[in-house]
Formats: structure tokens, sequence, C-alpha cells
């Protein structure tokens, strides 16, 4: 079936200035880079001011891994350009969560990432957010890895504005139902449990202030690659981790309730993405929202 | 015997330094900040593996036996085999060797490098409860589980339906609840928890001769590797000092719900500060802790409890840390099966490893600050970490060289380089430092220890 012509760009309404073209093109530059920004801003804040329990030689060794590996893999099957971005991003993320005091095993967190990717599909996606994954493995196999949940202190307006990075992230994927729809389930599992056990809001508050917890939000389990492509489902994805991790946390007691959560409900993804179908989602896409850019595209 | 091993010890350091031109040495044990330094300092000891967990309390309640009472909520129901009265020699004894230390070297002779010499320095069953008593209790809807005396401890187990009900028994019978504690006692009801209540029983201390507040110990199985701090914060007046002494298997224990900050180490200071290293080490702690608006918990030590270098006191004899609830030091697999489950890569223990690590924290808190207990992980780190200051001597003797001119140009950067690190570290006035350490009314440090010049020109 031939393309059907592509509509006339509608004319600018004035001359476009220099500060104009930029902010026009940030409006639609991928979000990826947008993400690599937070989380390469985030790195290197926890390298000097919040004093990570983070080697710089860590953070060397984690991303070096996960861009050789990105490299071999692409080689591999045969693609038909190297995905830098990506693996920059799931490298940068296991920089901020993954501690351990042996290094072979930060670059095997690396390694996990980025062949989970390739190697575990389900409808033409990856199954388990690539972070992710590499830390449930890597925390269930062996004593030498942790996750320091408290290492980003509470402050309110440090938090805030993590979220608010965040948010302009997961807008810009198009997936900010996911995050939305976990964190109102969290919060509302959150202060019910201390409602329930008449403990001052304090205490319920200080819980919800946790860098990690805004981490995790906006930018692990708002994946677009990995989370069902019908809204319905992802709000039912995203209730899901909040229950599980909530439970592990409170009923269980044991720690991590939101990386084991989530990668027991990605393993239900391909089962929602049958149950409820929707359109599925590309970076490429993501980053062209704008009648003008699309109409720029070969049909 | 021993004397010849730091000797060896110390020639293999000569060395070292030789080869390196750095310090591979943790200097000359002088001083330590122990917990005395610290009022109404609670010291706990948790000896956690899997979910086997042994929590030893002692207090410097400064008041009269009669007044103590201690009301801990506790996850399980707890036996009397499960209830231990231990030796407070034994919490001193692991203060002493995890305590901030104080280290000093000397300058080596800036004409003779490669002479170096050393000089040692010392351093220093349930009983049935009354009818009566059971009967009150049941119609405030407290049930006492179990009533024992252990040592010179009355001990009850309390479960309730109400925390007014419990709060009123708690009353009757003679314990001060304060304001303000009912919702949080609600709250761990609430949550199962049980109450563990110990008060002294003066009988029972007067035959046993004891003249200060013995430890308690308890071990019970939980998922929850907590600290219940949140009853801590009601009656307190101002904040409360609570020292952890965390022993695991594995490696160090960190908290989860707040920040756990690593304390600044390392840090050359004057030599005046040997003479107070109490007070600078209370003001370097209060100055992290507003650092930090009082949201951290503080690492002062980590370590392998097999060594230490340099010791504040040597490391726990095997029958010691037994004595703390270490029940593993004789079994290298782990007989818990929820310890670890299937590891296929474990963490490495070092040649010679007690196999058992300490981490030493330290919390400054109140309710404002921390509102919920502290949750604590044991990580697989097992990197050595200890709160350290150093001292560092200028060199005594003549400095008729080259090199010894040099150097004593460089005393005078190192002098003014410490004061502003003390000043930093404290936030004590840069002024009065430089006056303590004996600068002069235009801010230019002594001539120091060094030989007056003169000395050296008609020396024979």
């Amino acid at each position: 079936m031939p393309a059907p012509p592509a509509p006339p760009i509608p004319p600018l309404r004035r001359a476009p200035g220099a500060a104009h073209r930029w902010l026009d093109r940030a409006r639609h530059a991928d979000p990826r880079w947008f993400q690599l920004t937070v989380l390469g801003s985030l790195v290197a804040c926890g390298l000097t001011v919040l004093r990570f329990d983070l080697p710089v030689t860590q953070v060397v060794v984690t991303i070096g891994t996960a861009l050789a590996t990105q490299v071999a893999c692409s080689r591999i099957a045969r693609l038909p350009r190297v995905e830098l971005k990506s693996a920059l991003i799931s490298s940068l993320s296991l920089c901020l969560l993954l501690r351990t005091s042996w290094l072979p095993l930060a670059a095997l967190g690396s390694v996990i990432a980025i062949i989970s990717k390739f190697a575990i599909r389900a409808h033409d996606k990856h199954v388990f957010n690539p972070t992710n994954l590499a830390l449930a493995v890597l925390l269930a196999t062996t004593d030498r890895v942790w996750i320091s949940a408290g290492q980003w202190g509470s402050t309110a307006i440090f938090a805030a504005a993590l979220a608010l990075a965040g948010l302009v992230v997961v807008q810009r994927s198009a997936r900010s139902d996911v995050t939305i729809a976990f964190l109102a389930s969290y919060l509302a599992l959150v202060f019910g449990r201390s409602l329930y056990l008449g403990e001052p809001m304090a205490i319920p508050l200080h819980r919800l202030q946790s860098g990690a917890l805004v981490l995790f939000a906006f930018f692990m389990i708002s994946d677009p690659r990995t989370t069902p492509d019908a809204r319905w489902a992802r709000l039912v994805f995203a209730a899901l981790v909040a229950y599980g991790a909530w439970y592990v946390q409170f009923r269980l007691f044991r720690t991590n309730g939101l990386v084991w959560s989530l990668v027991a409900v990605s393993g239900l993804t391909p089962l929602l993405d049958r149950l409820i179908a929707g359109p599925r989602f590309e970076w490429d896409r993501a980053a062209l929202p704008s009648p003008r850019r699309a109409a720029l595209l070969p049909a | 015997m021993k004397r010849t091993i730091v000797t060896l010890a110390s020639l293999l350091v000569a060395a070292l330094a030789a080869a390196s031109g750095a310090h591979a040495f943790c200097g000359f044990y002088v001083a330590k900040a122990d917990t005395k330094l610290f009022n109404k300092a609670s010291q706990v000891v948790l000896v956690r593996d899997g979910d086997r967990t042994v929590l030893t309390m002692t207090s410097d309640f400064p008041g009269d036996p009669k007044q103590f009472a201690m009301v801990v909520p506790v996850p399980p129901f707890i036996t009397r085999e499960q209830i231990h009265v231990g030796e407070r020699a034994v919490i001193e004894h692991l203060d002493a060797y995890s305590a901030p230390r104080l280290v000093e070297y000397t300058d080596p002779d800036p004409c003779r490098p490669q002479v170096l010499y050393e000089r040692s320095m010392t351093a220093g069953a349930p009983m049935p409860a009354s009818a009566a008593k059971a009967d009150r209790a049941k119609s405030l809807g407290v049930t006492i589980e179990a009533q024992y005396t252990v040592g010179e401890y009355d001990i009850l187990i309390l479960s309730a339906q109400q925390s007014d009900g419990l709060e009123q028994w708690l009353r009757e019978n003679g314990y001060r609840v304060p304001e303000g504690a009912s919702p949080i006692l609600q709250s761990y009801l609430k949550q199962n928890m049980r109450f563990f209540v110990a008060k002294v029983n003066l009988a029972e201390q007067a035959k046993l001769g004891f003249h200060y507040l013995r430890p308690l110990a308890i071990a019970y199985e939980t998922p929850k590797f907590m600290l219940p701090i949140r009853l801590g914060t009601v009656n307190a007046n101002g904040p409360q000092e609570l020292f952890v002494y965390a022993l695991t298997r594995n490696g160090r224990v960190e908290s989860t719900n707040y920040r756990t900050v690593k304390l600044p180490t390392g840090m050359t200071i004057p030599g005046y500060v040997k003479g107070e290293f109490g007070p600078f080490y209370q003001a370097m702690f209060a100055k992290q802790v507003a650092d930090n608006d009082m949201h951290a918990v503080f690492l002062e030590y980590a370590w392998d409890m097999s060594s230490c270098d340099p010791c504040a006191a040597e490391p726990l004899s095997p029958a010691e840390l037994r004595h703390l609830g270490v029940w593993w030091l004789d079994s290298p697999v782990p007989s818990d099966p929820t310890s670890r489950g299937f590891r296929p890569i474990p963490a490495p223990m070092p040649p010679g490893s007690a196999n058992v690590f300490v981490s030493r924290l330290h919390v400054r808190y109140d309710a404002a600050h921390f509102p919920e207990d502290l949750v604590f992980q044991t990580t697989g780190d097992r990197q050595s970490f200890q709160g350290r200051y150093v001292l560092q001597h200028p060199f005594t003797g003549s400095l008729d060289c080259d090199a010894g001119r040099a150097y004593r140009q460089s005393l005078d950067t190192r002098r003014q380089e410490e004061a502003r690190t003390l000043a930093s570290l404290t936030g004590w006035d840069v002024a009065e430092i430089r006056r303590k350490m004996g600068f002069d009314g235009q801010g230019n440090p002594p001539p120091g220890d060094a030989t007056p010049w003169w000395k050296s020109i008609w020396k024979e």
C-alpha cells in the first residue's frame, strides 16, 4: 500500500531565535539523553556531596563493562547499529544502587544487565529491567553485594528534585502512568499501615523521603521497554509491584523489597501483554511527539 | 616473646617506609574516646546471623537502682532460657577495642633519612504470677505471659490488647510511664510484639553483691533486624546517645532507613590535643551531627575481630565473644538454615579470621530527627575502618643540613594546616587553637621542638 503523502509543515509564526531553536530541539530530543544527564549527575553527586560507598574504579569498571558487553552483543546479534545510550543508562543505575567490596562483581552486574536485554525476550521486547535483574541475581547469589537504601539520606528537597527530574523523563517516554500508579499504591499502603498502627505521620513521611524509592519509581519501574503495552495492564503491573515491595518490607521484614517485587512482577509482563493488547513502545517514536516532526517522518 | 614480635614488625615497617616513603603503619596508640565521654549513653550489642539475634543492653543509669526499669518491645515470646545477665567488663572491653583512637608518630631525622628508630609505648525458671496480680492484669487486658527472676532482675513478658490497659497496669505496678508513650506502645502491640519489662530485684542484687547494673541479654529469632528507639525518645530530656556494636559473620552493618556516615578519619591534628582527646572527640562528634542535620548514624569502627591496628585494646577472646552471644565460633558452616541460603559466591574470610566482624555505630537521636525505629542490614563489606586521629611530632634533634632547613620550613606550613584541620573538624575557634599551639601574636608558628639553630653552631 502506498504511503499517504506527508502533510505540509505549518509555517513558524516568527523567525526562530537561537534560544527558541535550542528549546525546540531539547523538547524533541530522545528522552534518554535527559535520563542520562540526570543519572550522570546523581553519580557525580554520590561520589562527591553524598559520599556514597562507591569507589571511582567501580564506576569505571561498571560503565566500561556495560559498553563493551553492549558492543559484543550487538555484533553477535548482527544489529545494524550499536545502541550505547541504554547500556549507559543501565550501568549508571547500577553505579547508583549496587555496592560491593569486590570489583569483578560490579563487572558481572553490568554483563548480566546487558546480556539479559538480548537473551531474555518475549514478544520482541526484553522482559526484565536490566539493572533490576542484575541486582536481583547478584543479591540472590552472593553475600558480597548489597544495596545501601539509606545512602541518600532523607532530605526532602533532594527527593523532590529527583522526583521532578524523573517526572520529565517519564512524561517524555510516555510512561508516567506506571510511575503515578506505583507511587499512589505504595503511598496508600505505607500510610495505611501507619494509620492502622496509630503511628505519627512523621514515620510514613520519613519512609517516603527516600532517594532510593524515588529513583526506583521514576527511573526503573517506568522503563517503557519492560512495562506492559496497554495502559490498563500497566496500572495493574504498577499496583502489583507496589504491593509486592510493601509486602517484602513490612510483612516479611526483608530488605530490597522494590528489587524483588519488580523482578517477580516483570515475569508477568508477557502474560499481561497477551491478555491486554496495546501499542508497542519504541524510543525513537517517543522522541518525536510533535506533529511538525512527525510530518517529517517517512511513513 | 611479645616484645620480640613487636620488634620484628617494626623492622618490617621500617623497610616498607623506606621503600615507599609513606607510612605503612597505623602509628602508636595514645588514647581512646570511649563511651564514658557521653552522658545518657546506652550501649547495645547486636549479634546477628540469619534471623538469630542476641541483643545485650546496658545503660549508664545514674540513679537509684530501685528506680530503674527497662521496657523493650520484643518480636517473639521470650522464655527464661533465652535471657542472660552478662558481665559489664566484656562490653567495656568491646568499647575499648572499638573506640576512636589517637595515635602518634615522630618525624624521622631529615638529615639521616635511612635511620628509623622505634620506641614502644604501653597503652595502657518461670515463676507463676501471683493470682491477684494476674487478675488485675487480666481486667486491664494485659497478659503476664511469663515472670522470671534472672540474676538481680525481675523480668516480665507482657502482652496486651490495648495500650491504655498496659499503660495503666505499668503505672499501678510502680513503673513511671512518660506522657506520650501510649500510642507508641499501641503501635508495637498491633504488630504482635510483646514487652520485655525488667526491674532490679534489690534483695537479689544485695545477695549477689553487685553495685552496678549488669547488662541484660536476650536471644531470639526474628526477621526484623531493628532496634526499637521510639520509646526512648518520649521521656528523654534532649537527645539520647546510643552505641550499637553489631557482631556478624558476614561484614559491616549499616542502617537501611537512615544514612550511615563514616566519621572523618586519619587527620593530623596539633600535638596539644594529646591532653584533651576527650573534649576533641566530643566536639568533633557534635559538629558531625550538626553537619548531617542530626539525621545520620555514624560508623566509628568496622573491623574483623581477629585483629586491630593500632590496638586501643586487644581483640575480644573467643570466650568473651561467646559470652556476648556469638554462637557460630565453632561452626564454620551456618547451622541456621535461614542464615544465608544458597550462596555460590561466599564472602572470603581472611586467614586467621575469627569469623566475627564488628561494626560500632554511634547515634545521637531524638524524636524529631529519628521518627522511626532503626532498621539495619548486614553488608558484604569487610573493609576495615576506624576513627583514628594522628599526632605528628616534629623531629627534635639537630637540623644542620639542607634537608633539615627545608624540613623546618615545611613544619611551619604543617602546623598551620593542623590548626585549620582541627578547627574544621571541631568548629573550635582557629585563633584559640593557634594560641594553644604557641603561635605568636602575628600568627606565626612557634619555632617548635626543633633545636634552636645556635645550639648546633658550636656543637662538639
